[in-house]
């Protein structure tokens, strides 16, 4: 991702009721109102009646703004933090199945030890790591690993929340 | 108190205000029309779903008060589809009450299932599918609550039918009179900033150029007269769009009309040179801004809107007002009061538009004895023979124009229209929620013959349930504002817009219904006809009036080009702008 696309996408953190069906909601709405999502993750928060949806949003697409206020209309969405891109810790997770040689093993496991990735199973020519980090480090090591051959590959969509020193909204 | 599901769903209704719904029966929902028998709520049984629809909407419109409407599941419905979005469109308050098969079957393709809430949390301010008896009570609080606060809307509840079924046990429900909402995220907020007023004020009085642009909005927040007052204090000029029509009096010097594709050269025109646009409950819609990188180029924007999303949504205003129209006008009214309207002049202003008033007033050829009927001379032979506070409830196209250029609109929810979804078919229906919400006002549907035949069976609903409306029919044979639009932009090519010139017989079709019918060949026989359409009071009044197909309505700001490029009536063409 360049640094100009980057800075383009925003990440949402909003957080909604935990009822069926408000996913769908928030996702028709981008389609309906024409906005891209870039990444989408969604789980429940330590208040069961709530969820939180972290997206990302390709703010090229609409105004930040626009997004914003069309997602407040929604009336399960509680609340919106737009995290301001720098101004937040930003995790992402992959797994990823790679076809290795015998001979090239200890090179990947090596790389993946310093960028404090897991080997999760082993297979005769293939391993199945899984690595949390930035978005960004996780491309990186995406595309260290494609040369070998990815096999499948998984990414669960960045969830972030805002660093400390940030004022909270 | 136990009850079931089914009466527990009347009584909530009964709750919140409810005196008239308008609804089929059918499988799904069939368990709560038992308890509607024994109910204070009016139900009218419409003839097709989508009637039940817009009659809810004109009742709302007329009203203020939430319409109500329910219908069973599956193709019923999908009926209610048109009138849920046409409601989303035009912010009107409405509850709607859908059938969905049994918990159980829900997701099998059981009979007469569709995945109502899905299709419609689109084109709804909200919707709920309910599964449990014991919420019923405050889902229908929540629906009315959301319907009729902040900015209003449609609101849909789905009932599975095992939950309003005495027969079945997961009805059985415990009764409280006090059940308090749960809707964490809905806080409408109408209170204005104060800051926001003071920068708003100063713009106004710096201001050459004002003008009110006022939407529709302005009913919604029962702000017609804080307008007036503003608009005296000021002594700006009103344009009131097709949704605001009434909100400021045709009759007062400042009022303009109507701006927008087919609105008068003179608001059009005041728009399109202004300073400051005043925006008040209006959202920039494109029929009013024409191309929008050349829409009022010189004008800086002041919006006052509830609904945080339309600001800067479309144009970026100067100073953004989020909040209660009425509360935000008042708040004018009153700083402009201690600080004065300034020092700015004018004049040079006015007399500008008083000249485009005296060049391009709306003009039409007039009627020829003998020929067909001009639309425009029906329309005010109509309005100078019935009281002025006649409600009037049009359809969508050439007709609906004409009714808003040539009606005197004085006082406000007088005049009721599909606007933002243009819902052929929408008067007969919305004529009839608008009679029953105020009996006692005289109710005009002005239609054209291409939505007369899609909703014309509501006539018999009017008949049965005693709903005495009058229909005056704008009948040239053709889908006029299509026919328009080829005659203009396709070299004449007509492509299935006539209709035809017999078929149906449109009299003998309305007494079929129970109607008192007319029909209305040559200009000398408008009056008295007219005059015999005033004097029936006991059933449904249908004038099939024969009009010029060739008429068109004028001005017109052609699809792409800006409002400068406005096209005016052929006598007017060569008059300095």
């Amino acid at each position: 991702m360049t640094e100009e696309t980057e800075r383009r996408n925003h990440t949402l953190v909003v957080t909604v009721e935990n009822k069926a069906g408000v996913l769908a909601r928030v996702a028709s709405l981008f389609a309906r109102r024409a906005f891209n999502i870039k990444s989408l993750a969604v789980a429940p928060i330590d208040d069961e009646d709530l969820s939180r949806i972290t997206i990302v949003v390709d703010g090229a697409s609409a105004p930040l703004e626009q997004v914003v206020n069309q997602l407040n209309k929604l009336i399960n969405v509680v609340h919106i933090q737009d995290l301001q891109p720098g101004h937040a810790v930003e995790r992402e997770l992959m797994l990823v199945t790679v076809t290795v040689e015998p001979d090239h093993r200890d090179d990947i496991v090596e790389k993946l030890d310093r960028a404090g990735g897991k080997v999760m199973s082993v297979g005769i020519d293939a391993m199945m790591l899984s690595l949390v980090g930035t978005p960004d480090h996780i491309d990186v090591f995406e595309e260290f690993l494609r040369p070998y051959g990815i096999l499948d590959l998984q990414r669960t969509g960045r969830v972030a929340l805002a660093n400390l020193d940030e004022p909270i909204d | 108190m136990k009850l079931d599901g089914g009466q527990a769903l009347i009584r909530s209704l009964e709750l919140e205000g409810v005196e008239v719904m308008f609804g089929l029966p059918g499988g799904a929902i069939l368990p709560v029309y038992d308890p509607i028998i024994d109910s204070s709520i009016r139900h009218i049984l419409v003839r097709h779903e989508q009637g039940a629809g817009h009659m809810a909407e004109g009742y709302a419109h007329a009203t203020g008060r939430p319409g109500v409407a329910m219908v069973t599941s599956g193709p019923a419905a999908t009926n209610i589809v048109t009138p849920l979005c046409d409601a989303y469109l035009d912010s009107v308050p409405m509850v709607v009450i859908t059938g969905q098969v049994p918990t159980g079957a829900i997701g099998t393709d059981a009979f007469q299932e569709c995945d109502t809430t899905g299709m419609t949390s689109g084109i709804t301010k909200h919707n709920f599918l309910v599964t449990d008896a014991q919420d019923i009570p405050r889902t229908i609080k929540e629906a009315f609550h959301i319907a009729t606060t902040g900015r209003p809307g449609p609101v849909l509840v789905d009932i599975p039918k095992d939950i309003v079924d005495p027969d079945n046990p997961n009805s059985a429900m415990e009764w409280s009179d006090n059940v308090e909402m749960d809707l964490p995220g809905y806080h409408p907020d109408t209170s204005v900033e104060p800051a926001a007023i003071q920068a708003a004020v100063a713009l106004m009085q710096a201001a050459e150029r004002p003008v009110l642009y006022v939407g529709g909005g302005i009913l919604k927040a029962r702000a017609a007269e804080a307008l007036r007052e503003l608009a005296e204090l000021t002594g700006f000029h009103v344009v009131t769009t097709l949704m605001a029509r009434g909100a400021f009096p045709d009759s007062h010097e400042l009022c303009l009309g109507m701006p927008g594709m087919h609105g008068n050269f003179t608001a059009v025109t005041a728009m399109q040179e202004s300073d400051l646009l005043i925006a008040l409950g209006s959202r920039f819609d494109d029929r009013i801004t024409g191309r929008l990188d050349g829409f009022a180029v010189d004008a800086k924007i002041i919006h006052v809107d509830i609904d945080p999303a339309e600001l800067g949504k479309v144009r970026r205003p100067d100073v953004a007002i989020q909040g209660d129209c009425r509360v935000a006008i008042e708040a004018m009214v009153e700083l402009l009061r201690v600080q004065g309207v300034g020092e700015s002049d004018r004049q040079a202003w006015r007399s500008r538009i008083s000249g485009w008033q005296e060049r391009f007033p709306l003009t039409y050829d007039p009627s020829v004895p003998g020929e067909a009927l001009k639309p425009q001379f029906v329309i005010e032979k109509l309005r100078d023979a019935t009281p002025d506070d006649t409600i009037v409830a049009s359809g969508v196209g050439q007709h609906q124009m004409w009714a808003s250029q040539y009606w005197k609109f004085d006082h406000p929810y007088t005049w009721i229209n599909s606007g933002g979804l243009g819902t052929m078919g929408f008067s007969i229906p919305a004529a009839i929620g608008a009679k029953v919400g105020c009996p006692d006002k005289t109710v005009w549907a002005i239609d054209g013959d291409g939505c007369f035949q899609m909703t014309a069976q509501e006539l018999v609903t009017a008949t049965v349930e005693n709903i005495p409306i009058k229909v005056a029919l704008l009948n040239n044979s053709y889908l006029g504002m299509v026919r328009q639009w080829q005659d203009m932009f396709y070299d004449e090519r007509h492509s299935e817009v006539f209709l035809s010139k017999d078929v149906p017989d449109y009299k003998g079709w309305a007494e079929a219904m129970g109607c008192f019918a007319l029909r209305v060949d040559d200009p000398d026989e408008v009056e008295n006809a007219i005059a015999q359409a005033n004097e029936v009071n006991d059933r449904p009044v249908v004038i099939d009036f024969r009009t010029e197909a060739r008429e068109k309505v004028y001005p017109m700001v052609a699809a792409g080009t800006t409002n400068s490029d406005l096209l005016v009536h052929p006598s007017q063409e060569d008059q300095p702008r």
